[in-house]
């Protein structure tokens, strides 16, 4: 066990180094967009003298290098500054939308690895069947449809046709989980179409994969049934690289739903990382874009530990 | 269920029908004696319950609304967005505003006057309006909400509306005045503009805009930037109307989703809708669509400074060559107005009528461009589409029907999120949108007078400028409708936009939603004051 924390350590370790260079070329490449939020803020209305008042206002006047700097004091010990527009903490402007990305995310995916790993598990027991053929056309259908383009496809059939769940995912406080459940049923039910044929394909192929090793063939010998020899002799052994894309998928649901944050009108923090850019908000940009770094390092980290805990083969690298 | 109590399920359904409008006065006396009414009583039902047309308070009206932020803000300097100002009318209140038959009343001013040279304004205030928070509106809270936006400190885009005025000073507690240093007789116009809303001042003379509060006709309970804000009403509100209980907006800035959300009945109205499916739309039974002419134009400036477009011939032949029907059919599929070169809409005051609208004639194009001593031109036109959905089509369009007059245009797409800052006023020929303004002078003096910061032409000349500072002085109408439209030929014939149209305000609402005869045309949603003027049926 002693090996693992070590590992856990000394990643965490390299994920904080990753932060700070990411952290510097974020703010960097910010600074490279054409224009600044004096301007982006003004837009159209925006006169030389107005556009300097306001810069001196938000300190925006100050050396790139000086102003980078600053921000980094204060997100060492833990303060990721204010957004220059609104004024609010970078805290406040973020925690409630992180934590409906999280939610619409863990949705998601309760439903998605379960049935991505079920049908994968199906379909490489009845693999080159009726069934197989079906499941991966239609998996790969609607992983290879934009989906912005799924997400109408859903409102046209199960809200504006039917009307059986909202158009439009707005969260109000005073919900129920049930409501909850209800409103943001149609953009978990896209996330989950798209992420699930990546996972399932794996899962079948990793399974199929070890179909062929002597072992299996020990066990149908022995005269166990087919389901026994995958789920009780193949899937434990295929478990680090399903582990593997289970983790990426859900670091997918995290960072990559902006679209269908636009289309089903949901407050997740894609959106809110869209506007910061477009006007320009450093501290927002910067800690959305910390958050989505983060996501990837931890999930990235756990699929590793997963994988290693499943397999104790990998803990004695030779 | 007995039959009586049938036929007057039936009858009111009759008349509810009737009230929404699907129901003609002939049809719906057919319709109500088929029933078993007799004549009388049905002309009697139809004076009494349909063509009243009473509002009846109650609800919650829910507003899909586009171009909502996250970036939105609470200073009224920084108003912007189009969520911005339809929230702004919503819970806060100007001096002046613009009626729904688009023409200039009281809101927090019940009356204004000016001296005979227009230079001293007084504004005499409505006392009985308060703000959210329970306090009064004083003269100390108009002076600071005006000063908001003049200094050299200021950083408020309304700053150049206010730059003629030199001194604000109350005049007992009911009044203000303003002191300007020339005639301006649109003041008036000028204060219903979206910046200019009237908040509680501060004890050192600035205002507090930070607390959400204002006078408006609701009161904000949650606001969300860029998601949505849930308001109730604000039961000390000095205006008219206010009829429903509550009003949520609900930011919906992608045209499918706030289509859908429509059409579902997840809310009874949006501030835009799609023009490609508004054929489709318009055909739904629960729906009716406002296809309001409003003053917002198109305009391609050119730089009047700068090679080829400093020969006017060259701007006439430019003129010439763009076919603004076939644009209008296009391009925005018939939700507009052509313009005719000048910046002033069909529904802004002083309009002027009787001139004549320029065609498209590439011969006379070709003319031109002989006349300036060339055989051919070629230019580039810079476009995006963030500014107007089709903006670079529409560039390209032009730039098909300018060839058969030997004009080869190139469209340039330019990056959107950098659009005013890199190309607005820094390229010779762009494609550029204008909010509705209220008044022409309004917009000559933005846009088109010669030492103006937005001047997108570079246009300078000497008789428009003169021409401008005297009617902007002018109190007696008839005089001032002939200077403007002596402005309006100038800019039509030496200036250096084209304005190829106007683009129409269209929006929708489920058909339980109603409003009066007209609708202002200043803003989307009746001059973005649907909260406060429309009702359920």
């Amino acid at each position: 066990m002693r090996d693992i924390l070590g590992l856990v350590l000394k990643r965490l370790g390299l994920g904080l180094v990753t932060l700070l260079v990411i952290s510097v070329i974020i703010f960097f490449m910010v600074e490279l967009l054409p224009g600044d939020l004096a301007q982006a803020v003004l837009g159209q209305g925006a006169t030389q003298e107005t556009v300097e008042a306001l810069r001196q206002e938000l300190g925006l006047d100050r050396p790139a290098v000086v102003r980078y700097l600053d921000w980094l004091s204060g997100a060492v010990v833990g303060d990721f500054g204010t957004s220059l527009i609104s004024g609010d903490s970078v805290g406040d402007a973020i925690s409630d939308r992180f934590l409906n990305t999280l939610f619409l995310a863990a949705y998601a995916a309760v439903i998605a690895v379960p049935l991505a790993i079920c049908l994968g598990v199906l379909v490489a027991l009845l693999r080159n069947s009726l069934f197989d053929r079906i499941a991966n056309v239609l998996t790969l259908t609607s992983i290879s449809s934009p989906e912005f383009f799924l997400g109408y496809i859903l409102i046209f059939y199960l809200a504006v046709k039917t009307g059986l769940f909202p158009a439009i995912s707005s969260l109000s406080g005073d919900m129920t989980f049930g409501e909850l459940l209800e409103r943001t049923f149609l953009p978990a039910l896209t996330l989950v179409l798209v992420v699930t044929a990546h996972m399932m394909r794996m899962t079948r192929a990793a399974i199929i994969n070890l179909l062929a090793s002597p072992y299996i063939e020990m066990a149908r010998l022995k005269g166990a049934p087919p389901w026994k020899v995958i789920a009780r002799h193949a899937l434990p052994n295929a478990w680090a690289p399903i582990i593997n894309v289970v983790a990426l998928n859900l670091a997918y649901l995290i960072t990559g739903v902006v679209l269908v944050e636009v289309v089903f009108v949901y407050p997740g923090i894609g959106q809110l990382l869209v506007d910061a850019v477009a006007k320009r908000d450093f501290p927002i940009v910067q800690a959305c874009c910390l958050i989505f770094a983060a996501t990837f390092i931890l999930l990235n980290l756990a699929a590793d530990v997963g994988a290693i805990l499943t397999n104790p083969r990998l803990r004695h690298p030779k | 269920m007995t039959r009586e109590r049938e036929r007057q399920i039936l009858i009111d359904r009759i008349a509810k029908e009737a009230r929404r409008g699907r129901l003609s006065r002939r049809s719906f006396m057919s319709h109500a004696t088929a029933a078993g009414l007799t004549a009388t009583a049905a002309t009697g039902l139809w004076t009494s319950r349909v063509a009243a047309q009473t509002p009846t308070k109650g609800g919650t009206f829910r507003l899909g609304v586009h171009d909502g932020n996250t970036a939105d803000q609470m200073d009224p300097g920084k108003y912007q967005s189009v969520g911005e100002i339809q929230l702004s009318h919503t819970h806060r209140s100007y001096l002046t505003m613009i009626t729904s038959d688009n023409g200039l009343g009281p809101d927090m001013a019940k009356s204004w006057s000016a001296t005979p040279d227009a230079r001293t304004w007084t504004f005499e205030l409505d006392l009985t309006a308060s703000f959210h928070n329970g306090r009064p509106f004083t003269v100390t809270d108009a002076i600071a909400s005006l000063n908001h936006h003049r200094g050299d400190k200021t950083s408020s885009a309304a700053k150049p509306l206010l730059e003629s005025v030199v001194d604000i000073r109350a005049d007992g507690d009911q009044a203000i005045v303003l002191e300007l240093n020339q005639g301006f007789a649109d003041l008036p116009w000028i204060m219903t503009d979206y910046h200019l809303a009237m908040l509680p001042a501060n004890d050192d003379g600035t205002i507090d805009w930070q607390s959400q509060t204002g006078a408006g006709p609701y009161r904000i309970i949650e606001h969300d930037p860029g998601v949505g804000t849930l308001l109730e009403r604000h039961e000390g509100w000095h205006g008219a109307g206010a009829w429903f209980d509550r009003v949520e907006m609900s930011v919906l800035n992608d045209p499918n989703a706030r289509q859908a959300a429509l059409v579902s009945g997840d809310v009874d109205a949006v501030t835009s809708v799609d023009l490609k499916t508004l054929a489709l739309l318009q055909r739904h039974p629960d729906i009716e669509v406002d296809n309001i002419p409003s003053g917002s134009a198109i305009t391609l400036p050119m730089f009047t400074d700068v090679a080829p477009f400093d020969d006017n011939n060259v701007r006439l032949a430019l003129k010439h060559a763009i076919d603004r029907e076939e644009i209008i059919e296009k391009i925005v599929f018939g939700t507009g107005f052509p313009g005719n070169d000048f910046h002033v809409s069909p529904n802004m005051p002083y309009f002027p009528a009787d001139i004549p609208q320029r065609a498209y004639d590439p011969d006379k194009a070709r003319f031109h461009l002989r006349e300036a001593g060339l055989d051919s031109l070629s230019v580039e036109l810079s476009a995006t589409d963030s500014v107007l959905p089709g903006a670079v089509d529409m560039v390209v369009l032009y730039s098909e029907q300018a060839k058969a007059a030997g004009i080869d245009i190139t469209p340039v797409r330019e990056p959107s999120d950098s659009y005013w800052a890199d190309v607005w006023l820094k390229k010779p020929f762009v494609f550029v949108k204008w909010g509705a303004r209220p008044t022409p002078d309004n917009m000559f003096t933005l846009a088109y007078k010669a030492d103006a910061a937005w001047n997108e032409a570079h246009w300078k000349h000497d008789r428009f400028n003169e021409l401008l500072l005297q009617a902007k002085a002018e109190l007696d109408e008839t005089r001032r409708a002939e200077m403007y439209r002596e402005m309006c030929m100038i800019a039509r014939d030496e200036g250096g936009s084209i304005i190829p149209m106007f683009v129409n305000f269209v929006y929708a609402r489920r058909r339980n939603v109603q409003h009066g005869p007209s609708v202002a045309a200043s803003w989307e949603a009746d001059g973005a004051r649907s909260a406060s003027r429309w009702w359920f049926v």
